[in-house]
């Protein structure tokens, strides 16, 4: 028979279990998280090297430790105004389809944790583009919080064809 | 070191097929020597030994009859002839697919297969016809001893005396003896003559030895299988009153197995004989059969590999990776220090300068483990040509030179498919049938020459075949009739030389299933400007053409020259640019509405901005200041024009491969001293994408479309 103590223990696990840890930051003043795991780091702006012939999303490459990496305006992406670059902004960099890619934000708000049976499913809305980069929204503090579909964001295909 | 014992296996085919293709190169040459016979025997003998190991039966088959004929010529019991050696030639590629089967999976040509094994069958005496046999074990230089194989009892007598590395190993003689008294009658004597005193006794040492006499009907061979996993381990003689009565030819084969030579064997045989305690290590027969235990092995090995180390080859990249960011780290930290207000820095700079040429030498040392003779890759492509000359009636040769000029190992892997490519082109299209040759008054073999050699900081290839040449009226016919230059187009004789190389240019409908596979040339010119390198054929009617491939040394580092282009710092390989000014208003002429011309010493070049031709400067608010003078491949100049150049320096590659896809004008990237990224630029794909050159007159967009 357990312990109490470690009937305590159990518990408390499945329910921190329950719970996913997600990074909100703003872009374009709009709220935005990703999940924890899927960040590597985030990084304060620094100009990074233009790409000849990228599309407008596409900021340029990044030296991370040695290794080039490309950079996304996550604005641009969204359809939204193009970010204005400057050193307040953040890159975060994450992991998506075995590559690390930095995407530009501009400010990183808080970390959250939320109950999955919390998010709720995108509304319907005219913009394809958001209905498939949106993943689901959260509410969080009386504000709307967007968890962003990062492999709808950044496609494998797109990265080769880009 | 990654993988099963298996694949260790498959990595020593690789090295043992390459032998095999040495030996048989050099025989085919006209070097009947005995030790190279020995070193292909030893090759497929090992080939055997482990494919036995691992139940690959066919190969195991195949290899056993292509052993026993070189045991037969090694015996001198068979002569080589040309018809021979074509045999063995065709033999040991046959050899090197089984065993590409065997890795890969797939089948092999059955028919081919029998044909072979039959036409062996000839070479190899009726009661060799057997093939039973027991697998052996990796690299053993055992040898099964036909002449012996009678079924005659007799009498070995074996005198076995452990080495103390033996118990080490855990072998128990207890075992060894017992595995022999299954093969006959045996009886054991120890001989403890050797045991010192009590107290001169070390516990660790090996004193024992023991006198076994076995009667048994059994080879030779049978009894040294035996001992087989104890070798180098133990002194071991093995005699029988039969060998040493009448058959002195058996023995010699045993010490050619052995890899000594037979007549000192013949003395040192008897020079050991029981009675002495310890047989000397150098008695031939009962020496450990360890590589490089006797001198007359000494003799073989200066014709074998220098001993290597087999290493993951990702553990290398990372380990030039690392070299990559310890230099790049290295100009940061310089560059630190000169924007440092600091008052004396000097000694910090003659510290870092001693910094700089060190990580240069771990660099240049990292590097070259990663380069390889191209010697392995020459030897494959003597059985392209083999082949190809076969499928295609015509007798052609290929001669290699350079096989010594070392490569980076990746360059060599993917030179592999555009060679092949070319020499099957060189033999079905190059090479002229014999009769035309007679007619030509060539001789009846044509020669390819594959030639490799170091050029100024770049590796030159190059096939040159002796056959007819270009036919130039036909290649413009095509090209026009499929539409890839107007009818009225001009071109010279190289250009159209080099419309092979256009996409869509193939012969395929017309030409034999050998090369003309879908694929033409563009293929290989893909496959080599992949590699950083340019490719260029010229050709003269009747007498022949040659590809000429020029590749970066290494694909990790180059020498680039960095500039500036529209505030953005860029690097442009150093090979392509042929020469740097810096132009004044005077030196610039137009030429119609948009099109400029930088006059050099009264020759005409068109302008090139490289802002433009990659999309980042949409006005022209100023003229740029420098001209790079660069050469394509067709041997068309032009000038880029850029802002400024900086510097010129090695950098580190880094490939753009992932990142994003192929952006016309860029071939990778590199990471500068400030740790920011700069493009590398490749000035072939920026003239064909620049409006200005492009639109510049027929001959020039011929010419790009050419290089593009």
């Amino acid at each position: 028979m357990p312990s109490q103590a470690e009937i305590q223990q159990l518990d408390h696990e499945v329910k921190h279990t329950q719970f996913s840890e997600f990074v909100s930051f703003s872009v374009a003043g709009q709220a935005f998280c990703l999940k924890i795991t899927q960040i590597r780091e985030i990084r304060r702006w620094s100009p990074v090297t233009i790409l000849p012939h990228a599309p407008s999303d596409v900021l340029g490459v990044m030296n991370l430790r040695g290794a080039v990496i490309p950079i996304y305006d996550l604005s641009a992406r969204f359809g939204l105004q193009q970010t204005e670059a400057s050193e307040r902004n953040v890159v975060i960099v994450v992991a998506v389809h075995g590559k690390q890619v930095g995407l530009l934000a501009e400010s990183v708000s808080e970390i959250i944790s939320i109950n999955p049976e919390e998010i709720q499913d995108t509304p319907q809305v005219d913009s394809r583009n958001t209905m498939e980069y949106i993943q689901g929204i959260i509410s969080h503090n009386e504000s709307m919080v967007r968890i962003i579909n990062l492999d709808a964001v950044i496609t494998a295909p797109e990265q080769v064809l880009l | 070191m990654s993988g099963s014992i298996q694949d260790t296996f498959f990595e020593e085919c690789e090295d043992l097929l390459e032998a095999m293709d040495e030996g048989l190169t050099a025989i085919e040459g006209g070097e009947h020597d005995q030790e190279v016979v020995n070193a292909i025997f030893r090759a497929v003998h090992s080939i055997k030994g482990g494919a036995g190991a691992f139940g690959l039966d066919e190969l195991v088959g195949f290899a056993h009859k292509f052993e026993t004929v070189f045991d037969e010529l090694r015996s001198g019991k068979l002569e080589f002839d040309a018809a021979l050696i074509q045999l063995l030639l065709r033999s040991s590629d046959h050899l090197a697919d089984l065993v590409a089967t065997a890795r890969d999976g797939g089948t092999t040509d059955e028919a081919h297969h029998d044909v072979l094994i039959e036409a062996l069958a000839k070479y190899i005496p009726e009661e060799e016809e057997d093939l039973t046999f027991e697998p052996m074990g990796l690299g053993g230089a055992m040898a099964p001893m036909p002449l012996i194989e009678d079924t005659t009892e007799r009498a070995y007598e074996i005198r076995f005396q452990p080495l103390k590395d033996m118990y080490g190993t855990g072998n128990e003689p207890f075992f060894l003896f017992q595995a022999l008294s299954e093969l006959g009658e045996l009886s054991v004597r120890l001989n403890e003559s050797e045991l010192p005193g009590f107290d001169a006794f070390d516990a660790d040492e090996s004193y024992l030895a023991w006198d076994l006499t076995l009667v048994s009907n059994e080879p030779r061979s049978a009894i040294e299988a035996v001992f087989e996993f104890v070798e180098g381990l133990c002194e071991l003689t093995i005699e029988s009153e039969a060998d040493e009565a009448e058959d002195t030819d058996a023995l010699a084969a045993l010490n050619a197995a052995f890899g000594t030579d037979p007549d000192a064997s013949g003395d040192a045989a008897p020079a050991a004989p029981f009675e002495e305690p310890a047989p000397a290590p150098e008695a031939v027969v009962s020496a450990p059969v360890e590589e490089k235990a006797s001198p007359p092995k000494a003799e073989t090995a200066k014709a074998g590999p220098k001993p290597t180390l087999r290493v993951d080859l990702e553990r290398v990249d990372r380990l030039i990776n690392a070299v990559g960011e310890l230099i790049i780290n290295h100009s940061m930290l310089a560059q630190q220090i000169a924007n440092l207000d600091a008052g004396d820095v000097r000694e910090v700079e003659t510290e870092l300068e001693g910094f700089k040429n060190l990580a240069r030498d771990i660099q240049e040392g990292v590097m070259s483990i990663r380069a390889q003779p191209v010697k392995p890759l020459f030897q494959r492509m003597a059985r392209i040509v083999r082949e190809a000359s076969s499928a295609t009636g015509k007798t052609a040769k290929l001669v290699t030179e350079g096989e010594a000029t070392e490569v980076d190992k990746t360059v060599i892997e993917r030179l592999s498919d555009p060679l092949t490519h070319i020499l099957r082109n060189a033999v079905d299209h190059g090479i002229e049938k014999p009769e035309d040759r007679a007619a030509a008054g060539k001789s009846n073999a044509g020669e390819i020459r594959l030639t490799a050699s170091h050029r100024s900081g770049s590796v030159c290839i190059e096939i040159r075949d002796d056959g007819a040449g270009v036919n130039r009226p036909r290649v413009k016919q095509i090209a026009i009739d499929k539409g890839l230059i107007p009818e009225n187009a001009e071109l010279t004789d190289n250009e159209i030389d080099n419309l092979l190389f256009l996409p869509g240019f193939s012969t395929a409908k017309e030409i034999s299933n050998l090369s003309g596979r879908g694929v033409g040339m563009d293929v290989v010119k893909n496959a080599v400007t992949g590699l950083g390198g340019r490719i260029n054929i010229s050709s003269t009617p009747g007498k022949g053409s040659t590809f000429t491939i020029i590749l970066p040394l290494t694909l990790a580092v180059m020498d680039g020259m960095v500039v500036s282009v529209a505030d953005q710092t860029m690097v442009v390989p150093i090979t392509s640019i042929v020469e740097t000014m810096r132009g004044s208003d005077e030196m610039i002429n137009n030429l119609g509405a948009d099109g400029t011309l930088l006059s050099i010493r009264g020759n005409f070049v068109p302008i090139c901005d490289v802002a433009d031709a990659l999309g980042l400067r949409q006005h022209y608010d100023q003229p740029p200041g420098v001209y790079l003078l660069v050469e394509t491949e067709t041997g068309q100049r032009s000038a880029l024009a850029v802002d400024d150049i900086y510097d010129q320096r090695q950098v580190v590659i880094k490939s753009l491969d992932g990142v994003c896809g192929n952006i016309p004008g860029v071939a990778a990237a590199t990471i500068l001293g400030d740790g920011k990224i700069a493009m590398i630029l490749d000035p072939e794909s920026i003239l064909a994408a620049s409006p200005s050159a492009a639109g510049f007159d027929t001959d020039r967009r011929i010419s790009n479309a050419i290089a593009s």
